[in-house]
Parts: C-alpha cells; sequence; structure tokens
C-alpha cells in the first residue's frame, strides 16, 4: 500500500503552499506571542520588608579577617593555603571551601587607608543576597532559592545538580564549586542561617571588632547607611556593633569616613540585602556597576513571553501538525510518485 | 528511474573495520578512560575548569556547539514537510542521522560535567524543577528531542528488521513526530542564546542582547544547512558516491536567505543597542566579531550565484564557512567575550580536548555504522548493488 504524496503538482500551486505555511506558522506564533506578552513581562523584584543582611563599611574596616576565621568555622570549611608553609588558612578568593574573604585595595606608595590614589582599602567579598538573584532564576532544580520572609539566599546540595549555571550567572562571582570532589557542592554564605536556632546570628559580624561588618534588618541597615553618608567626614559619632536590629549595645566612638555618596546595594540590580559604604570607588573595589533593572527578570520576561503557559510552542506545534500531516506520505517499497520534470530552482 | 525521481534509501554495505573505524574506536577508548578519572576524582582531576570559567568546553562546544551542528535533520524536515518541498527528501534520513547523533551524544557528554550527575531526574521532578530557568527549558527540551528523534528514524530499524506492520502503524503518527521534531529544536536553540541573557554584563555588548533566542535560532538553521552541504560533501567523497548537486544547489540557496536574514538582524541589534563603537576597537574581541560575521559575508562571495553553487568544492567550503561562524558566534558568547572579573583565565586541558575529540569520534563511527548497515543514504544509481567499496 501507498499513501499519495500530497505533492505540489504545479509551481504557483506550491508556491502558494509554501507561503501559507510560513503564514501559517508565523501568525500562530505572533498570535500566542502577543497573548502571553502582556501576562510576561517580568519586573525586578525588591526586597522583603523583614528581610536580613549586612552593612560593610569599609572605612571601619581595618582587614584583621576575623571574619574570615569566624565564617570558616561557622560553615566548619577545611583551611586552604597559598603559602609554601602551609601554617595558616591564607585563601585569595572566595571558593567551594571560603564563603566569606576580605581583598584589599592597593595604589601607589599605599601610604593612607581610604585614598584611592597612594592608598589603600579593604573589601568584603560574600553573599549579596540579592533581592532578585540571578543565582536562583538560572538554578534549572530549585537547589536556590531565596526566602519569602528573610530573604537569605539557600543552597541545598541535596537538590543540586552540579550544572554551575548559579557559577556563571552571579554577578558578583559568589556561588563557587568544589572541583576537586567527585560529589563536590557549590559553596556560597547563607547568612549563616543555620545558627539562628541557637541565638547566633552572622559569624562574621558577631566577631567583628569595629563593626565594620554589622547584621540587622537591611531596612534598619540601609536608614544606617545613610546616617553616616548624610555626616560631616571627620567628625565624631557613635557606630554600632554586632547585631543593629537586637541584641545588647556594644556601640562606640569614632570618626567619620571620607565616603562616596552611595550606597552599594540599595538598588544594584533591584537592591541587595547586603549594603556597603566605601571610600574608594565601587567598581575599584570588585563591586561592578549594576542597572536597577535585574538580568534576572530579563531573562524570566524572555522565557515566559516565549514559553509562558506553553502557548506558544502548542500554537507552532499545532500549525506545523497540520501542515506536516498533509505533507507527509508513507513511504512503502514502490517508488513514490515521481516529481513533474524539470523543477530545479536555484 | 531517472535522476528526479526519489532514490530509496538503502545500506551503503561494506566492512567495519576500516582505518577511520579504527581511529575512532581509540579515541573512544581514551575518553572513557578520562571519564572514569573524571567521576573518581572530580573535575579538577582532568580539566582546567575554575570558578571564573565554570563552564568548559565540555559545555560549549559538546553542548552549546554540538547540538547547533546538529540541527540538519529539523531543517531538512522543515524544508521536506512543512514547506513541502518533497523533491529534498533524500537528505531527509542522513541529515536526520546526523542530528540523532550530534544530540545524543551532547546529551550523554553533558551528564560527565555535571558535577552532582546522580541528581539530574531532578530536572524533570515536579517539585524540583524551576520553570523561570533558562536551563530547566534548555535540558527538558532536549532530552524529549532526543526521544522524538529515535522515534522519527525507528521506522529505518523497523525496515531493516522487517517489521512492516509496526512500521506502518508508527508511521500514521509520524507527521505528529515529525512537527515535535521541528518545534523542540528551535525552542532550544533559541533558549541557548537566552542563557546568556541572566549573565548580563559579564557578557560583552557584542553578544549581549534580549533578542538572543532569534539570533542562536536563526543561527541554528543556517547551521543546520551549513551542516547538510558540509556532510553530504564528506559522505559523497568518503563513499565514492555522487554529489546530490540538484538538491544542494536550491537548498544553498534556502540557507544564503536565512543569512542574509541573520545579518540584518545582528547588526540592527548591535547598532540600535549603541554597541557598534566596540567592534572598530583594536582589540581580540572586535577581531572575534568580524571573523565572525565576515565569513557568513564570505559565504555569499562562495555560492552567491547558481553557477557558483554547481561547483561541489563550493559548496563544501561554504559549510565550512557556516559552521565556523556559528561556532565562533557560540565560543565568543560564552568563553572568548565572557568576563567574570580580574584574575581568571581558561583554556582547555588536553583530557578536556581527547574528550570532546573522542565524543566526535563516536558520532562518526555511529554514522558510519548506521549507513554501512541500515538504509539511510539514496541508493546510488550507478550501481545495481550497493557499493563495496
Ligand atoms: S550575590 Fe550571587 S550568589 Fe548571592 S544572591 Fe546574589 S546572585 Fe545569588
Ligand atoms: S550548580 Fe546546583 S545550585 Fe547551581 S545552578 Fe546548578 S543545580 Fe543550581
Ligand atoms: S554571614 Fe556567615 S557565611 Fe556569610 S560571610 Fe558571614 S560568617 Fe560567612
Amino acid at each position: 500500500m501507498n499513501t499519495p504524496v500530497r505533492k505540489a503538482r504545479a509551481v504557483p500551486d506550491g508556491r502558494r503552499r509554501f507561503l501559507k505555511g510560513c503564514l501559517g506558522t508565523v501568525g500562530a506564533a505572533v498570535a500566542a506571542a502577543t497573548a502571553s506578552d502582556r501576562a510576561a513581562a517580568r519586573e525586578t523584584y525588591q526586597r522583603p520588608a523583614d528581610a536580613l543582611g549586612l552593612l560593610y563599611d569599609a572605612t571601619l574596616c581595618i582587614g584583621c579577617k576575623a571574619c574570615v576565621a569566624a565564617c570558616k568555622r561557622a560553615n566548619d570549611n577545611p583551611p586552604e593555603f597559598s603559602t609554601t608553609d602551609k601554617l595558616w588558612d591564607t585563601p585569595l578568593d572566595t571558593s567551594g571551601y571560603t564563603f566569606n574573604i576580605i581583598k584589599m585595595y592597593r595604589s601607589g606608595t599605599m601610604a593612607t587607608k581610604d585614598d584611592e590614589e597612594n592608598g589603600y582599602a579593604f573589601m568584603k567579598t560574600s553573599c549579596m543576597h540579592c533581592a532578585d538573584p540571578s543565582c536562583v532564576s538560572a538554578c534549572p532544580v530549585t537547589a536556590m532559592t531565596k526566602d519569602a520572609t528573610t530573604g537569605i539566599v539557600a543552597y541545598d546540595p541535596e537538590a543540586c545538580v552540579g550544572c554551575r549555571y548559579c557559577v556563571v550567572a552571579c554577578p558578583f562571582g559568589i556561588p563557587k564549586y568544589q572541583y576537586d570532589s567527585p560529589t563536590g557542592q557549590i559553596g556560597k554564605c547563607e547568612l549563616c542561617r543555620h545558627r539562628y536556632k541557637d541565638g547566633h546570628y552572622s559569624a562574621c559580624a558577631e566577631v567583628c571588632p569595629t563593626g565594620a561588618t554589622l547584621y540587622g534588618r537591611t531596612s534598619d541597615l540601609l536608614v544606617e547607611a545613610k546616617r553616616r553618608l548624610a555626616l560631616k567626614p571627620g567628625s565624631v559619632t557613635t557606630y554600632p556593633r554586632g547585631n543593629l536590629s537586637g541584641g545588647p549595645d556594644q556601640s562606640y566612638e569614632g570618626k567619620v569616613g571620607n565616603y562616596k555618596q552611595h550606597v552599594y546595594g540599595e538598588t544594584e540590580y533591584g537592591g541587595t540585602q547586603v549594603l556597603k559604604l566605601s571610600a574608594v570607588d565601587f567598581e575599584k573595589v570588585g563591586m561592578p556597576y549594576l542597572p536597577p533593572k535585574s538580568s534576572a527578570s530579563t531573562s524570566e520576561t524572555i522565557q515566559h513571553t516565549l514559553y509562558g503557559g506553553l502557548l506558544m510552542p502548542f500554537a507552532v506545534l499545532g500549525a506545523l501538525t497540520y501542515v506536516a500531516k498533509r505533507n507527509v506520505h508513507h513511504e512503502d517499497d514502490e517508488a513514490p510518485p515521481a516529481e513533474p520534470p524539470g523543477r530545479e530552482e536555484s | 528511474m531517472s535522476a528526479q525521481q526519489h532514490a530509496r534509501p538503502a545500506p551503503v554495505g561494506g566492512s567495519m573495520f576500516t582505518a577511520t573505524t579504527l581511529v575512532c574506536g581509540i579515541l573512544m577508548a581514551i575518553t572513557a578512560t578520562i571519564i572514569v578519572v573524571r567521576l573518581f576524582f572530580g573535575l579538577s582531576s582532568t580539566t582546567n575548569v575554575n570558578d571564573g570559567y565554570s563552564w568548559g568546553i565540555w559545555v560549549v562546544v559538546d553542548v552549546f556547539i554540538g547540538s547547533a551542528l546538529a540541527c540538519g535533520g529539523f531543517c531538512m524536515a522543515l524544508l521536506v514537510y512543512v514547506f513541502n518541498k518533497g523533491k529534498y527528501h533524500p537528505l531527509v534520513r542522513p541529515a536526520l542521522l546526523g542530528s540523532l547523533f550530534g544530540y545524543t551524544f551532547a546529551g550523554a557528554a553533558i551528564t560527565f560535567d555535571l558535577g552532582r550527575w546522580w541528581n539530574f531526574w531532578h530536572i524533570f521532578w515536579p517539585g524540583y524543577f524551576n520553570v523561570n530557568s533558562v536551563m530547566f527549558e534548555v535540558a527538558a527540551c532536549i532530552t524529549l528531542y532526543i526521544i522524538v528523534m529515535w522515534i522519527e528514524f525507528s521506522p529505518v530499524f523497523l525496515e531493516k528488521l522487517g517489521l512492516r506492520d509496526a512500521r506502518r502503524k508508527l508511521e500514521k503518527s509520524l507527521f505528529f513526530f515529525i512537527a515535535l521534531g521541528c518545534v523542540l529544536p528551535m525552542m532550544h536553540q533559541a533558549s541557548l542564546g537566552t542563557m546568556l541573557v541572566v549573565m548580563g554584563d559579564q557578557v560583552h555588548p557584542l553578544w549581549q542582547t534580549p533578542i538572543q533566542p532569534l539570533i542562536y535560532l536563526l543561527s541554528a538553521i543556517m547551521l543546520g544547512y551549513g551542516v547538510i552541504l558540509f556532510e553530504s560533501c564528506v559522505a559523497a567523497s568518503a563513499y565514492r558516491r555522487q554529489i546530490e548537486l540538484s538538491l544542494l544547489n536550491p537548498m544553498a540557496k534556502v540557507m544564503l536567505g536565512i543569512i542574509a536574514l541573520f545579518l540584518v538582524v545582528r547588526f540592527t541589534d548591535v547598532a540600535v543597542r549603541g554597541a557598534l563603537p566596540e567592534a572598530f576597537r583594536a582589540s581580540h574581541i572586535a577581531l572575534t566579531f568580524w571573523v565572525e560575521n565576515l565569513c557568513l559575508v564570505a559565504t555569499f562571495l562562495l555560492i552567491g550565484t547558481v553557477e557558483a553553487r554547481r561547483n561541489p568544492a563550493r559548496l563544501f567550503l561554504a559549510g565550512i564557512t557556516v559552521m565556523l561562524s556559528g561556532i565562533l558566534l557560540r565560543l565568543n558568547g560564552f568563553l572568548i567575550a565572557f568576563d567574570t572579573g580580574p584574575g581568571w583565565s581558561y583554556f582547555p586541558s588536553v583530557p578536556e580536548l581527547l574528550v570532546t575529540i573522542g565524543i566526535f569520534a563516536a558520532e562518526v563511527f555511529g554514522y558510519i555504522y548506521i549507513t554501512r548497515r541500515f538504509p539511510v543514504l539514496p541508493r546510488e544509481e550507478t550501481h545495481a548493488q550497493p557499493a563495496h567499496s
């Protein structure tokens, strides 16, 4: 048995069908796209009202790295060595085993702290707990999640497939993978959420001697950051330490730094829950410029426009199934009908 | 039979023990060894991937480029079944076979790169998968497509096994799988471009755009046709068969149309976003941008006229320039023009390269095996019997 081929018999007919095929498919796609478009546009997320975070004030940081050691301990991470004698934990960057590090900015003679020229400065590197995190949007298996109340961006190794899209996606280069292990995990700061049940909070903030790393509700931290920016450089003010949103008063008096008038993290990619103040230009200390619109929202808008409710794929599939059903011929052992001769189009 | 008729597919026949299959076998054995080492000692034991460039060639080349080069199958299906260009029918099976292997091995390759591969099923499990993730769309779609392709191709096996009833039953619903086999690759090839979007400014402005899905889709389609040009010429010379010029010529013209559209979209986008000045800086980034796009312009110079398209050497070269451009588009976006910050660099290690080569060898081996044993390539008209050379 041979089901005859539905074939274009003459050139004009063939052309017409070709065009119909094109138009039908494109039409279905466009109709579906506009239908899903309205629902699809995804705004950049903002921080939850009770978001928790840190305020890192680089002008207060003395580079003692107590927070680096405390973070290691709090997360049960092994030491990492960059010197030959291997006496101390000396990581050069965050890694699958180091979630927090203090980096140094150096310029010229490095004479004065917090000077862009011939000075030096410190900068903390750890997860920013973004309001609209790229890592959460990227993760195919929901191993990266953002808590609806605290806003903490957590990682679940039991869910993770190790694709490392989060590593590639994060604008701060925060999630890191353990490449040396056959069962490697992603390592990143989870704001010490595992310590809350014992009445503890972020270990880095707990140990910070100067309050350079301060823990609290991000809304409180933002008010505190703006208070500092409004002060006159060189004047004296009170600096809280430890936990801004509760706990004993550990504040002390200190000199106001020569701040750049910018709270890093207030609006970047919709805002982050870890905020930063610095006297040196943020890009120079490794904090990239980020627009208020998050890349996650752009990416998800595209995805939802194209695939929202699978509207467009089904529309195109329907159109293609229709034309394919008409054009597929069943082959059998007999030779199918010949094409009319002389139809080579070129 | 006149040349205008469909030549029925037939096995090429001949021995499986040739120099080519031997080399492929050795390369496959080396690859298997390296993969075992990787599974026991972690990714850093065999690869140079790091936290700055966490995706090396096992992802970018084996999967992103490998799958794009395997788009011949759906491109031919589009022409034949959707746009009813039945005359291209003899090209469908070989193209589908190339895609089948390209995708199947790309799918296999990604599992060795996954750091926690035993959790792979999470991607398909409600409660785990994340519909907002571009990676989820790509992974789910590619997996589904691989299954659909095996179904699409299964008449070939049923034919060989003589299961004509089963085959006839399957063919009744084949039109649906053919349609699905066109929609799925269009979806994930587009999404492979969207994967760059969430990376934000880490990707150079010449490659970072919200219309990424359109660019990658057009690129995948032109790659599909480019690869068929290339494969047809290689298969013809390897098996000492005639080149299907009467088919390749008009198909190449379709390809040129897509390339023209691609170039218009690509340059309009770059210009509208104000990124064009970036292309005129004295940097390796600008250079690789121009190589990527001038390759496409070269295609027009090579096969712009009907006359030129009758020349097999030119068709072959055009296939190569198109492939080069598509390869570069992906290498540029994900590796060359990707910058996570100072201090990071990446170049694949030797074992890493060997695995990529070994996977390619496996594809070649599979292609040879199936075409020699199963009815895929059109029966050679000049011989009464299948060639035994
Ligand atoms: S800083 Fe990176 S890892 Fe942390 S929440 Fe933001 S995107 Fe995720
Ligand atoms: S590596 Fe794990 S956490 Fe990161 S994106 Fe992949 S599955 Fe998610
Ligand atoms: S909050 Fe905890 S995990 Fe995060 S940097 Fe501080 S000590 Fe490390």
